[in-house]
């Protein structure tokens, strides 16, 4: 692993982009100078709790808040009827969606456990829940759905009255007539059903905001921990009726995100009402019981596939049925289409495939709905192709690493069009294999496992190829017609007359280290050092309109523009100091804080010295330089595909069923590295995500769709007993889409790992015929199988 | 439940004097009526460890403890470490290791970290790995944070190596 202390030269011809430069954000976050929203504390604070229905589908037959209010401590109690406000709409523009609407407070009926009726307001939080226990709801409790089995089958309740067979999305995404013909002509045809367990994003620092009317300037302020702060200032303005200039949003330190927090959620808006409608500041901040029930979910789906191949194992043709359960409501401003849709698109994977079509269907019941979840699919689709993979090699009597060779798509094939009509830039996708094979050593596999069997040991090696598309500009989001399309990002770069530079940026560090990362880039622009250089993110106020940190693309679109900005900035510095040194612009240039002419050592001007001149002595100036040394630019790529290989070595005890990770190797490539102690940070936190929704997480509901799982000692994420070392390798292919080189690569660690286990462990159980088809595995499932010894079982998870 | 009571309680090595109803957890003491911030709340159900501060030298769950528990206590939080311009040693070694990523959770780790250091001077990777699994992060993966107590307990053994 990479010293995280070294420091590169620099200026001697080095570049700081591809060093592992330590973070700038670190003192304050081991120091407690932090500032998260919780320690946001205006003077006159109120606090808001939520009364929550206890059922998961329910007409609200009356709202009592008489005892609420006179609630020691109390000062307001609203239900829906106090509001007068608009819920959230999220909309996509095609013909198989349904629009529905959340509405901020519960109105006439609840469609899941844990949805707010009323929202109380008082001194403290502990009077605030005392007020929201007092909430007197008179519920008649109704038929829920808790699965998608049970919505989808004929006569079930509706969660929603306008979506027929609870399906709020139902697209023929990609179809060929051919298909059907190519799979009956296949020597193996994988028919299978896969389903991955509800999940959350669970970051350790919950939803989170402030809300404070600013009486000086008669607007409102709003702290929130979120991901995208033009979003939220956007979603508040046209909830509330205010124009944006009258709303201004801050996201400070945000404790992780992970997707939870790049959706606007329904409290949020309530609190910038309240403190914009009593003109006084109001807190909430999510608790875990919250966190775990009410917020956003994600994951859980069900494919039903038909996988085949030829002979040779040549992937024949693909038949998707692909259904997300979404919960009760659509998401802003992604839509509940998020998880079926990126599903049905990228299914294909990193695989040479002609012959392919795909149903993906949004099935709602009575759950909270669905958010981005690192990965959005991902984890899902390559778990689906690449179990289907290690079938079908079992089938065929071929090794699963030589049938992903002979289908993954080649270095000679790119750019490659894919089924769905992706197009994949250049990846390393047989090299990753390769490379992730040698390392743990393959070759040897068969006689090591035969070696453990006769022991009495079960142990299991699998692996997980899988491209990911990342940097979505704005014409990738735009092909999914959200009514609200992100795509590009903008950087506002100025030197100050001391020759320091603050870069303001639209994304939304939250973890990933960006006021680093950001600097290197600019720094290697301008000549200067990382700690000349100052990043900005997280207010609306500070920095360009910006679409935020979700969907792996801060380092390669954020970090693009603020590239392009530094170009711009160093142009002009270069014009200023040839100016000064009295030479041509294309006969200096710019390093180790200087600006120097070519070939002439001694012929400099220090930067900071142009950067005086162009504030204090603009008289000095070319003759028609603008004075001051600001300069703004946007980046808006069209995409690009990151890929990796994942390796996993398990062991399963033949007494418990438990899983035991011996070695987890990942090849990963996304594209030029800017700093990869941070990059295999980013890794670490990922394949963590990924081996919890193995083994550890799920979400469990009744069959009345009441939550089971309310606190951390249900929802079970790992401590560091149960992630074992990763080891991980780069390999560089730099993309031609991203001004840096850059390919994002925030999510790709979750992406492999639910995949590559349920590989190692399906490997581990062969011979007593075992095929994982279900995520997260169980131990007392796969423990029934060894002790059953049955022929052929499939093992899914809890009941 | 208006009822309060009187407690005195040291921080950091600062007396502090505040009146708090029973039931105020003593996270919600230290941060929001003496206002150490740096200690953070991510559950309210005693698992994350997010909390954890070192009440008379051991670390406990400063929100399954009510402030009127920590009468007479000696309470040492994130801020007691290190400032910016001074990081502790293990603080530093935290940032040269990559050990944190949103650093919501870092305050705990780290008072669990100052004190199973100091009862455990020479630790097993095995011992390490017990004791850190105390707490949650969710951005590391553990890696760093495993490294870097490694790291912090070689320094000790031998200060030539570190940072």
């Amino acid at each position: 692993m990479a010293d995280a202390t070294a420091q590169p030269s620099g200026p001697d011809g080095a570049r700081w982009s591809g060093t592992p430069v330590r973070r700038v954000e670190d003192p304050r976050l081991l120091t407690g100078a932090s500032r998260f929203v919780d320690d946001v504390a205006p003077a006159g604070l109120l606090h808001a709790a939520f009364a929550r229905s206890p059922f998961a589908s329910a007409r609200i037959a009356s709202v009592d808040a008489d005892v609420a209010r006179r609630a020691p401590g109390v000062v307001e109690v609203w239900d829906a009827a106090d509001l007068e406000l608009p819920g959230l709409r999220p909309i996509l523009e095609r013909e198989d969606f349904v629009v529905t609407e959340m509405p901020l407070l519960a109105r006439e009926v609840v469609r899941f456990a844990g949805e707010p009726v009323a929202m109380v307001l008082a001194g403290s939080r502990y009077a605030a829940e005392d007020g929201a226990e007092a909430v007197e709801v008179e519920f008649v409790p109704g038929e829920g759905v808790s699965s998608i089995e049970e919505a989808t089958a004929d006569g079930a309740p509706l969660v929603h009255g306008s979506a027929r067979g609870n399906l709020l999305l139902d697209a023929a995404m990609v179809d060929d007539a051919e298909l059907d013909a190519h799979l009956d002509a296949a020597a193996v045809v994988v028919d299978a059903t896969f389903s991955s367990g509800r999940l959350t994003a669970a970051p350790i620092e919950t939803r989170a905001c402030v809300a404070e009317w600013d009486a000086r300037e008669r607007r409102l302020i709003v702290h929130i921990s979120h991901q995208i702060p033009h979003l939220v200032r956007t979603t508040i303005a046209d909830l509330l009726g205010l124009p944006e200039h009258r709303v201004r949003v801050i996201a400070p330190d945000v404790g992780g995100g992970f997707g939870l927090k790049c959706v606007v959620g329904r409290e949020e808006v309530l609190v910038a009402a309240a403190a914009a409608r009593l003109q006084r500041p109001v807190k909430w901040i999510e608790d875990r019981l919250e966190n775990l029930t009410a917020s956003f979910h994600g994951h859980e789906q069900r494919h039903a596939v038909r996988v085949g191949f030829g002979a040779d194992g040549t992937l024949l043709g693909l038949d998707a049925d692909l259904a997300c359960d979404v919960g009760a409501y659509s998401c802003y401003p992604f839509t509940c289409g998020v998880e079926p849709l990126m599903a049905a698109t990228e299914l294909p994977g990193p695989y040479r495939l002609t012959r392919y079509r795909a149903r993906a269907r949004a099935v709602a019941t009575n759950k909270p709905p669905i958010a981005p979840y690192r990965g959005v699919s991902r984890p899902q689709i390559t778990f689906v192709i690449e179990r289907a993979m290690d079938i079908a090699a079992r089938r065929l009597g071929l090794d699963s690493v030589e049938l992903r060779m002979r289908n993954l798509i080649g270095p000679d094939e790119f750019p490659y069009r894919s089924a769905s009509g992706l197009l994949y830039d250049e990846g390393s996708y047989r090299a990753s294999l390769e490379r992730c094979a040698a390392e743990l050593d393959h070759a040897t596999w068969s006689v090591r496992q035969a070696g453990a069997r006769a022991e009495g040991r079960l142990i299991g090696q699998g692996f997980s190829c899988f491209s990911e598309r990342t940097a979505y500009g704005t014409p990738a989001f735009a092909s999914r017609k959200m009514a609200v399309t992100p795509g590009f990002e903008s950087a506002h770069v100025r030197m100050d007359a001391s020759g320091g530079v603050t870069v303001a940026v639209g994304t939304l560090s939250h973890g990933q280290g960006h006021e680093t990362t950001f600097a290197q880039i600019a720094a290697d622009e301008l000549g200067l050092r990382p700690q000349d250089v100052r990043v900005v993110e997280g207010d609306t106020d500070v920095t360009p309109f910006g679409w935020g940190t979700f969907a792996s693309r801060s380092i390669a679109i954020g970090g693009g523009a603020v590239k392009r900005a530094g170009e711009l900035l160093a142009e002009r510095l270069a014009r200023i100091g040839a100016h000064l040194l009295e030479v041509a612009p294309h006969d200096v240039e710019l390093a180790d804080g200087s600006i120097s002419v070519r070939g002439a050592p001694g012929r400099s001007v220090a930067i900071a010295e142009v950067a005086r001149v162009a504030h204090h002595a603009a008289h000095r100036l070319p003759a028609g330089t603008e004075p001051g040394l600001e300069v703004r630019s946007t980046f808006d790529p069209p995409g690009t595909f990151s890929n990796a290989t994942h390796g996993a070595e398990v062991e399963v005890d033949p007494a418990t069923g438990a899983v035991a990770i011996r070695r987890y190797v990942v090849v990963e490539d996304c594209g030029f590295v800017i700093n990869p102690m941070i990059v295999e940070g980013q890794v670490h936190g990922g394949v963590a995500q990924g081996i919890a929704a193995a083994l550890y997480e799920r979400l469990a509901y009744d069959e009345q769709a009441q939550p089971l799982s309310g606190t951390f000692a249900d929802f079970l994420v790992p401590t560091a007993a149960e992630i074992p070392r990763i080891e991980i390798h780069h390999l560089e292919t730099p993309s031609e889409h991203s001004a840096t080189g850059a390919k994002g690569m925030g999510e790709g660690g979750m992406i492999g790992a639910p995949a590559a286990i349920a590989n190692a462990v399906s490997d581990a159980l062969a011979h007593l015929g075992v095929e994982i088809v279900e995520v997260p595995i169980a131990p007392e499932r796969l423990l029934g199988a060894i002790r059953e010894h049955p022929a052929s079982v499939s093992v899914g998870g809890l009941p | 439940m208006t009822e309060r009571h009187r407690v005195t309680l040291t921080v950091n090595g600062t007396e502090h004097v505040v009146q708090v109803e029973p039931r105020r957890t003593l996270v919600d003491v230290l941060r929001h009526d003496l206002g150490y911030t740096g200690t953070h709340v991510g559950c309210e159900q005693g698992v994350c460890g997010s909390c954890t501060v070192l009440l008379d030298g051991e670390p406990v769950r400063s929100c399954l403890l009510f402030g009127v528990q920590a009468e007479a206590a000696d309470v040492r939080t994130v801020e007691g470490l290190g400032d910016q311009e001074h990081l502790s040693p293990l603080q530093e070694i935290f940032s040269s290791s990559h050990a944190l990523q949103c650093g919501f959770c870092t305050p705990g780790f780290l008072m669990l970290a100052t004190a199973f250091l100091r009862d455990h001077p020479s630790p097993s990777d095995d011992e390490i790995r017990e004791a850190m699994s105390s707490n949650l992060c969710r951005c590391t993966g553990y890696q760093n944070i495993l490294r870097a107590v490694r790291r912090a307990a070689d320094a000790v053994a031998d200060p030539s190596t570190e940072p």
